[in-house]
């Protein structure tokens, strides 16, 4: 969540504050595409919102089936939004396999809207229903709008003689008409991107954009026994600014771009197609003009390696990837450390072990991260805790890199990089430079010491190639000043001390740890870090409006801890720690504090619910 | 090598490409003359020490750019090619010299081998082939002949072993050279490579004192060389043994034959002139058996194409062609909205 509540106005009467409505269906049936489009209409109508992408691993996987349904949550309101909500208040069921997948996540009383049209006996044993639900009252608990949303988008794009196959196809748009109108949207913009996406093929932009129109109608006009009406949610008070919605992968490729610009260097970017990290790629491809250089590697020991020679060449280079492919860079992140150049390694991490749950959301590699390396190899690790969040963490990587000479990672993860929120888009005049300076003559009269230390214990950046500076570098242990071969063991001694005080001075760069809401000290603080952010925070509040002394502190940088973090936790009587793994930031705040926090984990996928925070809270504090 | 912007030529001498560190390789170890002769070939070259950089992985021969006075970069086991993959596409005015060998290169590297020669950087890369582990004591390699006897094969290798030309030209690469440690050709082998632009694949047979001990004596030893060797150069007919003997074509089998030249008329006997960029006789000359044929060294091909640095870079320059790098309109790209502040002044 990017906006930050300024002067909350009185909401329309009526109306809530915030709604989930949740569009479901087959995985070709464009359940993304049609999330992707409401949730734009919902930030050009100025609402706050947050979404949640959940699909299969698979690109098509088998038609009508349970394990093909592709789902698209958004929670949106007039209030401030942090989460892709609880429970949906609304679902739009385009067949049975997602009806039965997506309903008991039902609020009691929400609202299923159903096509009827898919319903056919095939497609109900395919979902494993052996009477359709639609009529043998199991949905008693919910409100049912069943029709055939098949048979009316046929009826709506005849005049364009599409085939069969091809008019189904505009169900989404026709199912999205219909949701434009329940939430008061205006279709022009809409309606102009159809018209972009399709200017090869104007009988589909028409065909589509008449399937829009006639959803739109038949919320207006058709009798719907009373069961929808049309709900009109206020424009979230926000402070005044320009905005736009921002995907967590998105944000990565801008934030990497203004962090390169900011250390004046050009940017190499290596990576290897991976869920869900390739997007990133997918963005600087098309930003060559900001000086990046892109780098499709043959596998992702490459990428990371191609990346370091060009930093050893003077660009920034940065490397990309989810867990399996962080792990098979693991020995060249080893050689960043040894060879002390910057480097930054975006993990967009996905359920583990192995390669585990591709398409979604885990928090399990923050032990690889802090720790995944042979020998003592300290990596700086950053966290973005949201989309618009991760644009920071980017620019906060490149920072650290190129001031201490040294690979940092930057961890997102699956839900970060595919969710979507509104973001007060950033003037750069604000940014903070921090331009790098590459050593140009010898640093100690006649004699060249590549591994003469600065104060913040970081070398010189010598880029190869520069008039006379020439020099060796490797992976074998460097002798201090000179970076010979040197396995004398008090050198040894010596460099692995030099390199953990560099990464542990880190911490004197970095803000000091703030509550992000409640007080410093008190009955508990719910520690968190990454996509938890959302629930974490609602749940605080929530719980602090029951009059809970409970406190959210989230901790940005993870390696290393913020130098008040210790003393901060110490003023707590319980620390509770959610995350989406087993509880490893519990372990390393256990370790480096002695505090005695306690894991809240889950890992089904899934992100946190707010009530199931809020319940642990109520736990932890009764 | 690079010629898109000249490099004026540098004067340099042997002395300049050495460095102050004490050369770590067992006495007697053919390193120690690959050394010599790219270091005897460098000042040949005009190369500027400033604006090159050897690169290595792991192993004996990947010891090497700690002994030459350049930009060295001593990687991590078999990735060598691609760090000098970034190192190019960063600066390619930088001339990059990898060095790897046939455990490094072909085993644990033979990924990143493939597709530097698919892509084509413009590179040399010297594989020094032992046919053995050394660094680590011993273990066969996979050049290794078939019933090798070692550490980890005590009862002999059964697995058969590859061939890095072979393997090379099969990945798509348009120079290919063969060299042994002590020849004098070497330092001309070296030359064609840096002449040649785009990756430049050099096999580079070399004896391992220690742990495979005269491997290459057969065709590498002073006498007798002149019939088991054959130096192959551009637009020359293939003669060996003195002008004794030939390659030429059996037309039936499609597959080279050694045959007797008589007199000196060579034309009689069929031998075909060495054009380096028959990429059909390239695939004859890398698979040549050595026994039956003599070895075949020197320029085995050599037909350039166009570089991935410059493919890469060039289609950069293009795209970024009329475009303004403005940040501050990046982020505002898109489909944006306006929050009025309370008054209802835009902001």
């Amino acid at each position: 969540m990017a906006t930050q509540l300024a002067d909350p106005k009185v909401q329309s009467t009526n109306a809530p504050e915030s709604v989930v409505v949740r569009f479901a269906g087959d995985s070709g049936d464009g359940m993304q595409l049609t999330g992707g489009q409401f949730t734009l209409s919902t930030a050009l109508s100025g609402n706050d919102l947050a979404t949640f992408p959940d699909f299969p691993a698979e690109i098509r996987a088998p038609q009508g089936t349970l394990f093909g349904v592709s789902a698209f949550q958004i929670n949106f309101g007039s209030t401030e939004i942090d989460t892709a909500g609880d429970a949906p208040d609304v679902l739009v069921a385009m067949n049975p396999a997602a009806l039965k997948t997506n309903v008991q996540a039902l609020k009691p009383g929400g609202l299923i809207i159903a096509d009827t049209g898919e319903f056919s006996k095939r497609n109900l044993e395919k979902a494993k229903y052996d009477v359709s639900p639609l009529e043998d009252g199991s949905l008693a608990r919910w409100q049912l709008l069943a029709f055939d949303i098949s048979a009316l988008t046929l009826e709506s794009v005849k005049p364009f003689g599409l085939g069969n196959k091809e008019a189904l196809r505009c169900k989404n748009m026709w199912t999205l008409g219909l949701a434009l109108w329940m939430f008061d949207r205006d279709r022009a913009p809409l309606i102009d991107w159809l018209k972009g996406k399709f200017a090869k093929n104007p009988v589909l932009a028409d065909a589509n954009i008449a399937a829009l129109n006639a959803g739109h109608a038949y919320g207006e006009t058709a009798e719907l026994g009373g069961q929808i009406k049309k709900v009109h949610l206020d424009p979230v008070a926000s402070p005044p600014g320009l905005y736009r919605t921002v995907t967590g992968a998105d944000a990565v490729a801008l934030g990497l771009v203004a962090g390169a610009q900011l250390a004046d260097l050009p940017m190499f970017f290596g990576g290897y197609p991976i869920t869900p990290a390739s997007s990133i790629l997918h963005s600087l491809v098309r930003l060559k003009e900001f000086g990046v250089t892109t780098f499709q590697a043959e596998d992702e020991i490459a990428a990371i390696c191609a990346s370091i020679g060009a930093s050893y060449a003077g660009q920034l280079g940065v490397t990309s990837s989810s867990g399996p492919g962080i792990a098979l860079k693991g020995e060249a992140m080893g050689l960043a450390v040894m060879t002390e150049l910057p480097l930054v390694i975006v993990n967009s991490q996905r359920g583990g072990p192995s390669t585990g749950l591709p398409t979604k959301t885990e928090q399990s590699d923050l032990y690889q991260a802090v720790y995944g390396r042979n020998g003592d190899a300290p990596i700086p690790v950053v966290a973005a805790r949201s989309p618009s969040d991760a644009f920071d963490c980017a620019i906060e990587a490149c920072r650290i890199a190129v001031q201490y000479m040294t690979p940092v990672i930057l961890l997102t993860d699956g839900y970060i990089a595919n969710a979507a929120e509104p973001w007060k888009v950033p003037d750069p005049a604000t940014f903070t430079p921090f331009p790098v300076s590459f050593l140009q003559e010898k640093n100690a009269g006649d004699t060249l010491l590549p591994y003469k230390r600065d104060e913040k214990g970081a070398r010189p950046w010598i880029k190869a190639g520069t008039p006379g500076l020439m020099h060796r570098i490797g992976g074998i242990e460097k002798a201090v000043d000179t970076g010979h071969l040197d396995y004398s063991s008090e050198n040894h001694q010596a460099q692995t001390d030099a390199r953990k005080a560099k990464i542990d001075g880190i911490a004197k760069s970095i803000p000091a740890q703030e509550v992000t809401l409640g007080t410093a000290g008190g009955k508990l603080a719910v520690v968190g870090w990454g996509s938890t952010y959302g629930p974490i925070h609602q749940a605080v509040r929530r719980a602090r409006a029951k009059g809970q002394d409970a406190s959210h502190i989230h901790v940005r940088h993870i390696w290393p801890l913020p130098e008040n973090l210790g003393e901060l936790l110490k003023g707590y009587d319980r620390v509770l720690v959610p995350e989406m793994n087993t509880g490893q930031f519990k372990t390393v705040l256990r370790d480096q504090y002695l505090v005695d926090a306690k894991p809240l984990t889950k890992t089904s996928g899934q992100p946190f619910t707010i009530a199931e925070i809020e319940a642990a809270i109520e736990g932890a504090l009764s | 090598m690079n010629d898109m912007t000249p490099i004026a030529k540098v004067q340099t001498t042997l002395k300049d490409w050495e460095t102050d560190q004490e050369v770590r390789w067992c006495p007697g170890c053919g390193d120690y003359a690959i050394l010599k002769a790219v270091q005897r070939t460098l000042p040949e070259l005009g190369a500027d020490p400033s604006k090159t950089v050897f690169v290595s992985g792991i192993g004996c021969s990947s010891r090497f750019p700690y002994y030459v006075e350049s930009y060295g970069f001593h990687t991590i086991h078999g990735r060598a090619p691609a760090f000098a993959t970034g190192i190019k596409l960063a600066n390619p005015e930088l001339d990059v010299w990898l060095v790897t060998g046939d455990g490094d290169g072909m085993s644990i590297g033979g990924n990143h081998t493939m597709h530097v020669l698919r892509r084509n950087l413009n590179c040399q890369i010297m594989l020094f082939n032992n046919e053995i582990y050394g660094l680590t004591k011993g273990q066969y390699s996979p050049t290794s002949r078939q019933g090798t006897n070692s550490p980890t094969t005590p009862l002999g290798s059964v697995d058969r072993p590859a061939s890095p030309c072979a393997f090379a030209l099969g990945a798509g690469a348009r120079f290919i050279a063969r060299g042994f440690d002590v020849s004098k050709e070497l330092p001309s082998v070296l030359k064609a490579a840096y002449a040649h632009r785009g990756a430049a694949f050099i096999e580079i047979f070399q004896n391992c004192i220690v742990y495979n001990k005269d491997r290459f004596e057969e065709f590498a030893a002073p006498k007798g060389a002149e019939d088991r060797q054959l130096w192959l150069k551009a637009g020359e007919p293939m003669l060996f043994g003195k002008g004794t003997k030939g390659i030429a074509l059996d037309v039936e089998a499609l597959t080279l034959k050694v045959v007797d030249v008589a007199d000196g008329d060579w034309q009689a006997a069929g031998v075909i002139v060495h054009d380096v960029t028959n990429r059909s006789i390239a695939h004859m000359l890398v698979e040549m058996p050595f026994g039956p044929f003599p070895m075949a060294l020197g320029v085995l091909y050599d037909d350039p194409r166009p570089t991935f640095e410059d493919a890469v870079l060039g289609q950069d320059a293009k795209s970024r062609e009329g475009k303004v790098a403005d940040l501050g309109k990046l982020l505002a790209k898109g489909q944006t909205w306006t929050v009025d502040d309370h008054e209802g002044h835009p902001a």
